[in-house]
């Protein structure tokens, strides 16, 4: 748990005296504390750097390495201290953590070495404070776009064929990487030729060339030489069609090889000919196939295959779309706002060129790009991007932080809760993967919950209780089946969810003891669906994997979501931590009740 | 032209706020109070020096200026009780513990409350404890006042509660306390009664030896 909650969790237990005269119900037992009650010094060794640090600092995250007995494994006799071989400079950034309860990104720091450190030590980097958490993710998605680079210059390197490829590998690869076999340069060179060819050709035959004899009109040269233009257009499409038969022959994965861009631009550069050959020769429809001839162009693109440049190019525009969208959004109003106040302004003058407001569109793009007023836009989206950032991103990721801590925490005494009144005395199992810390926490609610002699439940719980009381019916705590169906009956025609999760109930409640497999599979359901962690951009993603660090533990839920409360020290965040049970009755709901815990947020 | 109007507001607006954050820093820094020494915390209350070194790092490690206000106090508390609102029953506690009504609780507040509430004796506690529901200090708990508290309580809880939280069971549970704690029948509970009446309540003096091992 946070430090700072850890801190005040005895005060708050100490407040709790003054519920005592009102309680209803007898308090339950406070829970057993058998760590010992005195701060001893810890000595840490990291390569030969000393470190120093009070136990109880340590404890106040118990899901990490150096918080749980993990770190005996770690322990010298000989020298009595916890022996490290990583990098003492990060080890500074990591006991800090420990310390202040924010983990800090070093900026000058490599952001590989810096997840691998995080890695061993059990931490995981979504805690990393408001502070640093941009620079940490814009380092982190720097990193990724290098790495799919690498990775594909990698598949496009000269290693050798595995000895048993079949003649379509071969073929795949000669097509990805021309350099390995002299046919294939050939062919790559032979297709660039004819795409420039091809490129050349819709140019020159729009140039005027002289008319032919008996005539006084310039001609275009395509009208003039048409017969030849069309050979070459035959020649190239031919070659382009070929080319691609073969390329979806050779793939190894044909959906995603029609899917790519560069299959989309090719087949876009071949289909005009084809329709221009199949169409009639009708007046009509020939003016829509002219404009059709434009996609001809197209094949300019296909050079991509050919050079890298092109290729990072088109990255970088994928990788900046939603600015370029915003910039692009941010022009139109402009031109938008500026074109109706020229045409308002000069709508009285006689002979106006302003004749309706898109007349006047031209005139104020014309002007605006003129001017440079892009120039003036990229240093407002300098500002925007950090307005942006600052406001919206990091407030979506506090606010969903908050939110996941907040539903983590209440699945967690929910199920502490399940495990208490399944078995009252053997508390061994449960006890097992939690805290002290969070022991004492849910005794200190259990202490509300007897003193006001009602109950936490959860949202979805109590919106059922409202309607099955409203309608008069109560229900019970007993597994008699007949309640069970009078409630099915009673509330049924509501949405299909309810009425699945009340057969659910009624498949939970017919069996008297919950058998141990069964909870098993609750725990992995709930596993399955809080492992999710919150999204917000792509490069968060990668990250998934870094919750499963701690699994093993049954309380999956308490051990990912107790470590991104620590922002809880900023005054203007207030993370509890604090879970809400259920009763007893509505057991198998819990499971529906955690797909709440994912938390998706888009950037725009 | 809009582009150099929207630059032109933009850098005033951030001219203004540093300004402010400025000041508000300063005061800060001015407001940085010091414990007493060790021994004397020692001597005035039920802890060890030791107890008390732990108690002070925590604390001032959460508050580097010494002192808590009751916004922060608020927020703490109500970290522990996320489901509902703990703020009103945080004032209150916020007055109990802040002795010397200075509007800032220090670290000599915090532990003399704390000693009381953990180590003190049954009296003691209860006088506390009297003290929290008796919200204008004049040595008697009136119906108002305990309803203030009890629906405060009951705040916390929030709105999700098995069985569903009717809107007069504050004043139900206000009555049953009445019921047990004024003896003489006269519409208020002095401090006598309200030991009294403790005393005689098995449940409460078992559960008020509860929280003895908190720290």
């Amino acid at each position: 748990m946070a430090a700072g909650v850890a801190t005040w969790l005895p005060f708050a237990r100490a407040a709790a005296v003054g519920w005592l005269p009102l309680a209803k119900k007898t308090m339950p037992k406070p829970p057993v504390d058998n760590t010992s009650r005195s701060d001893e010094i810890l000595y840490v060794n990291v390569s030969g750097v000393r470190f120093q640090t009070w136990k109880n600092t340590l404890d106040r995250y118990p899901d990490t390495l150096l918080g749980s007995s993990e770190k005996e494994f770690f322990y010298n006799e000989d020298t009595q201290e916890y022996f490290f071989d990583r990098d003492p400079e990060m080890f500074r950034h990591i006991l800090n953590f420990y310390r202040t309860g924010k983990l800090h990104y070093p900026r000058h720091e490599c952001i590989q070495a810096f997840d691998e450190e995080l890695a061993f030590y059990g931490i995981v980097p979504e805690i990393i404070g408001d502070c640093c958490m941009e620079e940490y993710r814009d380092r982190k998605k720097e990193n990724q776009e290098r790495l799919a680079e690498d990775t594909e210059a990698n598949e496009a390197s000269d290693a050798p064929l595995p000895p048993h490829s079949t003649s379509r590998e071969r073929l795949w690869r000669a097509f990805e990487n021309p350099h390995t076999s002299t046919m294939a340069l050939v062919f790559y060179y032979v297709t660039g030729f004819f795409i420039a060819v091809s490129v050349i050709a819709n140019v020159v035959e729009t140039v005027p060339c002289r008319p032919p004899k008996g005539s006084v009109k310039d001609l275009p040269c395509g009208e003039k030489y048409q017969l030849a233009f069309f050979c070459m257009d035959t020649a190239c499409v031919l070659i382009f069609t070929f080319e691609y038969l073969m390329r979806l022959f050779a793939a190894p994965s044909r959906c995603k090889f029609m899917r790519s861009v560069m299959s989309v631009i090719d087949v876009v550069a071949i289909m005009p000919y084809y329709i221009g050959l199949v169409m009639p020769e009708n007046e009509d429809v020939s003016g829509a196939f002219v404009t059709l001839r434009v996609f001809r162009v197209f094949r300019i693109f296909k050079f991509s295959r050919h050079s890298q440049g092109l290729r990072i190019l088109g990255y970088t525009l994928k990788s900046c779309a939603s600015e370029l969208g915003f910039l692009l959004f941010s022009l139109t109003m402009a031109i938008i706002i500026f074109a109706t106040v020229m045409f308002y302004a000069e709508k009285g003058t006689k002979g106006s060129t302003f004749t309706s407001i898109p007349a006047s569109f031209w005139y104020t793009i014309v002007t605006m790009t003129t001017l440079g007023l892009v120039k003036l836009d990229s240093v407002l989206q300098k500002h925007w991007s950090q307005v942006y950032h600052q406001n919206f991103i990091r407030l979506k990721v506090r606010l969903a932080r908050i939110r996941m801590a907040k539903k983590g925490t209440t699945n967690a005494f929910l199920q502490y809760k399940e495990d208490r009144d399944r078995d009252s005395d053997s508390t061994a199992l449960c006890v097992k993967n939690r805290s002290a810390f969070e022991h004492q926490h849910h005794h200190l609610l259990h202490c509300l919950e007897k003193t006001t002699n009602h109950e936490f439940t959860d949202e979805m719980n109590y919106s059922e209780l409202c309607m099955t009381e409203s309608v008069g019916f109560r229900t019970s705590r007993s597994t008699s089946l007949s309640s069970q169906q009078g409630a099915q009956n009673n509330s049924t025609g509501c949405c299909p969810r309810r009425a699945r999760r009340r057969a659910a109930m009624r498949l939970a409640n017919s069996t008297v003891s919950v058998s141990r497999g069964s909870v098993q599979e609750l725990d992995t359901l709930h596993i399955k669906t809080t492992s999710i962690p919150p999204q917000t951009r792509s490069s968060l993603n990668a990250q998934a994997d870094d919750l499963k660090l701690n699994c093993g533990e049954q309380d999956f839920t308490a051990a990912i979501i107790s470590i991104p409360t620590p922002p809880a020290n900023t005054p203007d965040e207030s993370l509890p931590p604090s879970p809400a049970p259920i009763p007893g009755i509505l057991r198998n709901t819990r499971a529906t009740a955690y797909t709440h815990d994912t938390v998706k947020i888009s950037s725009l | 032209m809009g582009a150099v109007v929207g630059t032109l507001t933009m850098q005033t607006k951030q001219r203004r706020p540093s300004r402010d954050k400025a000041d508000d820093d300063l005061e800060m820094t001015m407001v940085c109070h010091r414990p007493e020494g060790l021994d004397q915390l020692e001597a005035q209350t039920n802890f060890s020096k030791r107890e008390l070194q732990v108690l002070y790092r925590g604390f001032k490690n959460e508050c580097p200026s010494g002192i808590v206000n009751e916004e922060t106090f608020k927020q703490i508390y109500s970290q522990f009780f996320p489901h509902g609102d703990a703020s009103t029953y945080a004032h209150y506690l916020f007055n109990a513990f802040d002795a010397g009504h200075t509007g800032s609780i220090k670290f000599e507040d915090f532990v003399t409350a704390l000693s009381i509430l953990l180590r003190g004796s049954v009296t003691e506690k209860l006088q506390w404890t009297f003290n929290l529901y008796d919200i204008n200090r004049d040595g008697y708990i009136n119906k108002e006042e305990m309803t203030d508290i009890v629906r405060a309580i009951y705040d916390m809880m929030g709105k999700y509660t098995y069985p569903v939280l009717k809107t007069d069971a504050p004043k139900q549970h206000v009555d049953a306390f009445f019921q047990k704690m004024d003896k003489n029948r006269d519409g208020v509970v002095t401090l006598d009664e309200f030991i009294l009446s403790c005393q005689e309540d098995e449940n409460i003096m078992r559960s008020l030896q509860l929280f003895e091992n908190v720290i």
